[in-house]
């Protein structure tokens, strides 16, 4: 029977090395198939987050041979099998152990943002129009690939000060949902540092889901906040009232 | 007396964090009370986001004709009358409401050309019921609560397994559990517990569950002294995958026949004709499951072993808009373009009917400060649920679920436990590390699918019953001496250890009631005996611990009160 070799990381926060495994192969596997191969027959402490395998709830994410996938998607037979398959664990959150990283930090994140709040005495009708905008944004599976290649977080750990684009996303969700009565923009500006996102468009890339996260929602949520904070007919207004 | 365990102190503790446990959990803390959820994987990542075709609700957006009344009807009449009426009616009265809650909080459906929520067809139902997003309801649905239980400022205790339910006396009084990521125990000590953890779909290979699905709280619940219910009622979902093998089992949603999908075999022939000509591809699922079944066992299936399901004569644009995650999960999976020609679909374990015997206004079970919702609790779906009323049960039930547990804890003083309990359930999570001449627990669990999945499956009969209760009191010897290598540090092996011992003992619990039941009713078909028995339509089959023993019971099911008796007959 054909065979594939991974290369997969084994350690913890402290350190560790890639640990190569055979894997017998069969039509159609996918990478997270592979792993859990290895959990069976092999090394049954090998750890892996992992839920639907359908790609609908983020849970897989690694990075095979250097980029970040979901590992439930990412088909054997579309990787040079001549080779070892690496699969190692998001760099951009510490590692807890083997693949599992901690990303707790994304839901720390999430907790700053201001839930939906509807606008006072609102009739509750929506044209499917403006609904297809933000359920765009709503088919996030929060796989924080997304988070794990920006370069601001990934090559700066600017973790503090920046929210990434999963938030963005969130935010645009919110702020474009047509019967929202909040504004999240000085939050965008201050707390999630969207300026420090120079449109790469690295997110927009891996994201599973194939939401367009820079064009229709980081682009569009700087340009609130460019409205709203740097207009120089607003800002002459508001030195005029003195806010 | 704790004091050698992390503690953490509530008022409501709520296992599972799903769609029922989550909404039990806003309810708890809407009503005033302190809430610890918790759950085995991380927030958000429940088995309720694999949810796709929609949320069942009499809203009459499309067919003005709906009320609550038929949708009792149809759930009554999929569940072949042995459902609690009075679950089915509170479920169908006050979905609609648990609906438009959703929008309030910022869940988005699709419209209608009016700009309201946009119903669709599905198997059981009367009139065009489902509200959905596209093929990805389930995720609306537990994003919205995830992000409203946030706002709410719940205490959520993430990737952390319960292993045994503490008491005080006849009354729970909290849990003992560990955390996934280092391996610590942690015990957590509440007035009130809701059990909100799923089904048991892991004790067959071909599923559509998740890891997570080891039937955890069923297993907790009769452990405290709960009864659990009609665990005969297993629903194989028509629709799994069936290809590539990596695949198998995984959902394909019901949604693709809602929207005008067709099953044939491999001769071209449309063949639910011959087994439900009226409803066709949307007759309920036990139907069409084994509908498919009887064609492949008869020859006419497909290359793999499957039917063909084909939405490709609807237009491209339509399906991709309609069925989003279909398209990508047929394309990318199994190199399937679904516009352009048919998938092939098989049988798959999908969800657990019966479950903790609950009353059906508190959701209360038989142990004083235990309540049970969504796929954990048993008695709304009868012998075979429709699809479109597990999200709508998740909402409903879990609301009740978690207001029911806050009036309990505020009724209760704070309860105490013996620290010999938590003492007893390390030893037996220490236990597989200890252990010498053990296996590993994955041919244990291998061993236990193939029981399930050829013994337990879509038809049973008497011998192949008494065989797998065999087969599984042979796997319990195994299970008592696993080993496992490795730490305590988040390992898989060690974790499966512990899901199997609830895994094992449900599944007897399942094969115990299937066998019982000596007729064939919803998705429990028994080959020896093909027809409708109506002395069982007047019963259910419990399961309760008595001091250690399995014991098999039958109990009255609900009489239904005569206004509703008339409802059924004149809708019939």
């Amino acid at each position: 029977m054909a065979e594939a070799l991974l290369r997969v990381f084994r350690g913890d926060k402290d350190g560790g090395q890639s640990v190569d495994y055979k894997v017998p192969l069969a039509p159609g596997m996918v990478v997270l198939d592979a792993l859990h191969s290895i959990q069976a027959h092999q090394s049954p402490d090998l750890a892996v987050r992992w839920n639907c395998k359908a790609a609908k709830c983020g849970s897989c994410s690694a990075e095979v041979n250097g980029r970040p996938r979901l590992t439930c998607k990412t088909r054997m037979d579309s990787l040079p099998l001549d080779q070892p398959v690496t699969v190692s664990p998001l760099k951009s959150f510490p590692v807890i152990k083997d693949l599992v990283t901690d990303v707790s930090w994304n839901y720390k994140v999430n907790k700053k943002i201001p839930a939906f709040k509807p606008q006072p005495n609102v009739e509750w009708k929506m044209d499917q129009r403006d609904v297809d905008r933000v359920q765009e944004f709503r088919k996030c599976i929060e796989c924080f690939l997304c988070q794990n290649v920006c370069h601001v977080l990934r090559d700066h750990q600017k973790h503090e000060a920046f929210g990434g684009p999963r938030f963005f996303v969130r935010a645009a969700g919110l702020e474009m949902h047509p019967l929202d009565g909040l504004s999240r923009t000085s939050l965008l500006k201050s707390e999630l540092g969207i300026g420090y996102c120079n449109i790469t468009k690295c997110c927009t890339e891996v994201c599973p889901e194939e939401i367009h996260i820079t064009d229709n929602a980081i682009i569009p949520l700087k340009e609130r906040v460019v409205d709203e904070f740097y207009d120089p007919v607003t800002m002459l207004f508001r030195k005029l009232r003195g806010s | 007396m704790t004091s050698s365990y992390e503690t953490h102190e509530h008022d409501v503790l709520i296992i599972g964090a799903g769609g029922a446990g989550l909404r039990a959990a806003i309810e708890a803390v809407a009503q005033g009370a302190r809430v610890g959820l918790i759950c085995k994987s991380l927030l958000g990542k429940a088995h309720t986001v694999m949810a796709e075709g929609g949320i069942a609700a009499a809203m009459a957006n499309v067919d003005k004709a709906d009320d609550w009344r038929t949708h009792f009807c149809d759930t009554m009449r999929g569940g072949k009358f042995v459902n609690n009426w009075r679950m089915a009616q509170l479920h169908a009265q006050e979905a609609p409401d648990r609906v438009r809650e959703l929008e309030q909080w910022g869940a988005l459906f699709d419209r209608t050309p009016t700009g309201d929520i946009l119903q669709r067809a599905f198997g059981g139902h009367t009139f065009k019921r489902l509200c959905h997003v596209g093929d990805r309801t389930g995720l609306e649905l537990i994003r919205t609560l995830q992000d409203r239980g946030v706002e709410l400022g719940i205490d959520v205790f993430m990737e952390c397994t319960v292993t045994r339910l503490l008491k005080d006396g006849d009354r729970v009084a909290g849990a003992f559990g560990y955390w996934r990521e280092q391996g610590r125990f942690v015990a957590f000590k509440a007035k009130s517990i809701v059990i909100a953890t799923g089904g048991i779909g892991k004790a067959w290979r071909v599923t559509s569950n998740s890891w997570e699905y080891t039937a955890d709280g069923m297993a907790l619940a009769y452990e405290a002294g709960a009864e659990l219910m009609d665990m005969e009622f297993v629903q194989f979902h028509p629709t799994g995958m069936v290809w590539p093998p990596g695949v198998q089992g995984i959902l394909v949603t019901e949604a693709v026949r809602g929207e005008g999908g067709i099953l044939r075999n491999k001769l071209g022939e449309r063949f639910m004709e011959k087994y439900d000509p009226k409803r066709m591809e949307l007759s309920t699922r036990d139907v069409v499951a084994r509908s498919i079944y009887t064609e492949v066992r008869e020859g006419r299936g497909t290359e793999h072993g499957g039917a063909y399901l084909d939405i490709s004569h609807k237009p491209a644009e339509y399906v991709k808009k309609k069925l989003p995650s279909m398209y990508h999960q047929f394309k990318e999976l199994a190199d399937v373009d679904i516009t352009k020609g048919p998938m092939e679909v098989g049988p798959t374990c999908h969800y657990m009917m019966g479950g903790i015997r609950v009353e059906a206004e508190t959701a209360a079970s038989t142990v004083p400060g235990l309540f049970a919702a969504g796929e954990a609790a048993a008695g709304l779906h009868g012998s075979n649920r429709l699809g479109g009323n597990s999200l709508s049960d998740l909402l409903v039930f879990g609301r009740r679920a978690g207001k029911a547990a806050t009036e309990f804890a505020a009724k209760s003083s704070s309860p105490n436990f013996d620290p010999a309990q938590l003492a007893d359930a390390e030893r037996d999570m220490l236990a597989p590390f200890e252990s010498v001449d053990g296996e590993f627990p994955y041919p244990i669990h291998h061993d236990l699918q193939e029981t399930m999945g050829s013994l337990v499956g879509i038809f049973r009969n008497e011998e192949d019953l008494k065989k797998a209760l065999v087969n599984l009191d042979a796997l319990k010897p195994r299970l008592a001496k696993v080993r496992i290598d490795g730490s305590r540090m988040f390992n898989p092996g060690w974790h499966l250890t512990r899901d199997l011992k609830n895994l094992l003992l449900i599944s007897e619990a399942v094969a115990r009631c299937a066998l019982a039941r000596r007729e064939s009713r919803g998705a429990h078909s028994r080959i020896d005996f093909p027809g409708y028995d109506p002395e069982w339509e007047k019963k259910n089959n419990i399961i309760v611990n008595e001091g250690g023993a399995m014991a098999l019971h039958q109990r009255p099911v609900p009489e239904i009160p005569a206004e509703l008796k008339q409802l059924l007959e004149e809708k019939k």
